[in-house]
C-alpha cells in the first residue's frame, strides 16, 4: 500500500511544479471585441527624418507616418487602450517590466500600457542621442538623455495617468504611457481586436480610450469563464 | 633673447599670413546672388586688417631686433610727445579703419537685409523650435493658413499651429523639414520661433539671421547653384542645439514644381 501512495504523492508534486495551483492568467472570464471607427479619419502625415540620417536610413523601404490615428482593414482602429475602469479589485502590479524602445527615431510601441508602479524599461537602440520627456501632470515630470549605447532607464509611475511622451531632440517622436490602476487592460492590435482576460465574476465598466477620439464606456457583467464580446465604435473626423 | 623673439615673431607672421594667401581654410562655395558682395567685403576687411597686422608685427620684430638687447645705457628714443600721443595716434588709426569698414560693410549688409524682397518671390514660412526647422509652403490656393500658437502640436506634425478644421486656407499648406527652393528664383522667408532664439545659417548662401520668439522676421535670397547644403542653428538654444539642423535643396524649376506637387498630395 505504501509504495503506490508514495508514487501518487510524487506524481502530484511533479504535476504541481509543472502546472502551478494558482489560477493561470487566462482563468476567469474574458472580455474581447473589436475597435472600429465610422466617418473619415485624418490622413496620417509622412515623417521626414532627413536631419537624422541614421534613423532615416532605417525607413527607406517603408516610410513612417504619424501614429495618432492608425487604422486597419474593416475600419479597424489600432492603439486603443481598453481597460476596466470600474468594478475591479485592487491587485499588485506585475513584477515584469514593460519595455519601451526608441528605435529608428520612433517610440515602439506607440502606446505603452502599464499598471501603477509597474517597472518600465526605456531603451535607446539608435545611433543617436534621445531625450525622452513624459509630459506628466499627476506624476512628477522629467526628461532624461540617453546617448548612443546608454543603459536603459528604469522607472515607474505612482499615479494613474495618460501621459503624452515626446523626445526633446526629435520633435516628430511621439508616444504615450498609459498608467492604469488596474491589471485588466488591453491594447487593440492592427486588426482592432482586443482581449481582457482573467476577470473574476462581477459587474464591470469597460472603457476604451483613443488618443484623438477620447473615450467610450460600457457596463459588462461576466461570470465563470465565459467570454463576452464588447465592441466599441469611435466617431472619426478628418480634422 | 630679443633677437630670438624677433625671429619667432617674424615666423609667426609669415606662416599665419601664408595660410590666408594659400586659401587653406577658405570660404565655402558661394551659391547666392548677393554672396559676391559679402565676399568682397570680407576680402576688403581681410586685406586691410591683414596689411595692418603684417606691418605692425614686422615693425615690432624690427624694433625688438634692433633695440631689444641694448645695454649700453643710451637713452631709448620715445614717440614724439611721449606715451599719450602714441596711444591716441594708434587709437585714431585703428578706429578710422574700423569705422571705414563699418560704413562700407553696413551698406553691403543693408543692401541685402534691408531691401524688400522681389514681389514675385516664392514665399516660405519657417518655424524654428527646439531642435528642428520646419518650412511651410502655400498650397494650391496660394495662401497661408493663419497660425495659432496654442494649436501647435508636434504629435500630429502641426508645427505652425494651423487650424484646418475651421481655416480652409490652412488645409493645403505644405509643411516639410527640408527647405527646397528652385534655382535662380527669389525666395522670401518669414522666420518664426516657437520657444527660444535660434538662427538660420547657411554658409554657402552667405546668410545668417536670428529667429526671435514673437517676431516674424523677413529674409530673402536667390540661390544660384543647385545642390544640397546644410542649415544650422548658430544660437545656443538648449541641450539639443548641436543636433539642430536641416538641409536646403536647390533644384531646377521643373524639379521644384514636381516636388511641390508630390508634397501637396501627401498633405
Amino acid at each position: 500500500m505504501r509504495a503506490p501512495y508514495v508514487a501518487v504523492v510524487v506524481t502530484l508534486a511533479l504535476g504541481t511544479s509543472a502546472t502551478p495551483l494558482r489560477p493561470a492568467p487566462s482563468a476567469g472570464a474574458t472580455i474581447s471585441g473589436k475597435i472600429t471607427y465610422t466617418g473619415v479619419p485624418p490622413k496620417m502625415k509622412p515623417i521626414d527624418m532627413a536631419k537624422e540620417p541614421s534613423c532615416a536610413a532605417q525607413h527607406t523601404a517603408a516610410p513612417v507616418t504619424t501614429e495618432n490615428v492608425v487604422t486597419g482593414p474593416g475600419n479597424a482602429l489600432r492603439y486603443v487602450v481598453v481597460y476596466v475602469s470600474s468594478g475591479d479589485q485592487p491587485a499588485p502590479p506585475p513584477a515584469e517590466a514593460v519595455r519601451y524602445d526608441q528605435k529608428g527615431c520612433q517610440y515602439i510601441p506607440h502606446v505603452a500600457v502599464l499598471d501603477v508602479n509597474q517597472p518600465l524599461d526605456i531603451y535607446n537602440d539608435d545611433q543617436t542621442s534621445h531625450n525622452i520627456h513624459p509630459l506628466a501632470k499627476q506624476n512628477p515630470e522629467w526628461n532624461k538623455s540617453q546617448p548612443i549605447g546608454a543603459p536603459p532607464i528604469h522607472t515607474k509611475f505612482e499615479k494613474p495617468e495618460f501621459i503624452p511622451v515626446k523626445c526633446n531632440v526629435h520633435p516628430w517622436m511621439h508616444g504615450w504611457f498609459v498608467v492604469l490602476p488596474t491589471t485588466h487592460h488591453a491594447l487593440s492590435g492592427p486588426d482592432g481586436e482586443f482581449s481582457i482576460t482573467g476577470l473574476a465574476p462581477g459587474k464591470y465598466t469597460v472603457t476604451a480610450w483613443h488618443e484623438q477620439f477620447s473615450s467610450l464606456s460600457e457596463d459588462v457583467s461576466v461570470s465563470g469563464s465565459e467570454t463576452k464580446t464588447v465592441n466599441f465604435t469611435f466617431k472619426a473626423t478628418l480634422y | 633673447m630679443g633677437k630670438l623673439f624677433a625671429v619667432v615673431l617674424t615666423i609667426i607672421t609669415v606662416v599665419s599670413t601664408a595660410f590666408f594667401a594659400a586659401r587653406t581654410w577658405w570660404l565655402p562655395v558661394d551659391i547666392s546672388a548677393h554672396g559676391h558682395a559679402i565676399d568682397r567685403q570680407l576680402m576688403e576687411t581681410m586685406v586691410s586688417s591683414g596689411a595692418l597686422f603684417v606691418l605692425s608685427q614686422l615693425a615690432l620684430a624690427v624694433f625688438v631686433w634692433r633695440y631689444g638687447d641694448r645695454d649700453d645705457g643710451r637713452r631709448v628714443r620715445t614717440f614724439p610727445g611721449g606715451v599719450t600721443p602714441m596711444v591716441l595716434f594708434a587709437t585714431v588709426l585703428v578706429g578710422a579703419e574700423i569705422l571705414a569698414l563699418t560704413f562700407v560693410g553696413s551698406k553691403v549688409w543693408a543692401g541685402i537685409y534691408q531691401t524688400p524682397a522681389d514681389p514675385g518671390s516664392l514665399q516660405i514660412d519657417v518655424q524654428s523650435e527646439q531642435f528642428a526647422f520646419y518650412f511651410r509652403y502655400a498650397g494650391a490656393d496660394g495662401a497661408f493658413g493663419a497660425t495659432h500658437p496654442e494649436l501647435i502640436n508636434e504629435a500630429n506634425e502641426n508645427y505652425f499651429g494651423l487650424d484646418p478644421a475651421h481655416d480652409v486656407s490652412a488645409r493645403d499648406d505644405i509643411v516639410v523639414p527640408t527647405l527646397t527652393v528652385p534655382v535662380n528664383r527669389p525666395v522670401a522667408l518669414t522666420l518664426r520661433a516657437k520657444d527660444v532664439s535660434h538662427a538660420f545659417y547657411v554658409p554657402e548662401l552667405r546668410i545668417q539671421q536670428d529667429f526671435v520668439p514673437g517676431l516674424a522676421i523677413p529674409l530673402h535670397f536667390t540661390a544660384t547653384r543647385t545642390g544640397k547644403y546644410e542649415i544650422v542653428c548658430t544660437q545656443l538654444c538648449g541641450l539639443g542645439h548641436y543636433n539642430m539642423r536641416a538641409f536646403i535643396e536647390v533644384v531646377s524649376p521643373a524639379q521644384f514644381d514636381q516636388w511641390l506637387k508630390d508634397k501637396a498630395a501627401q498633405q
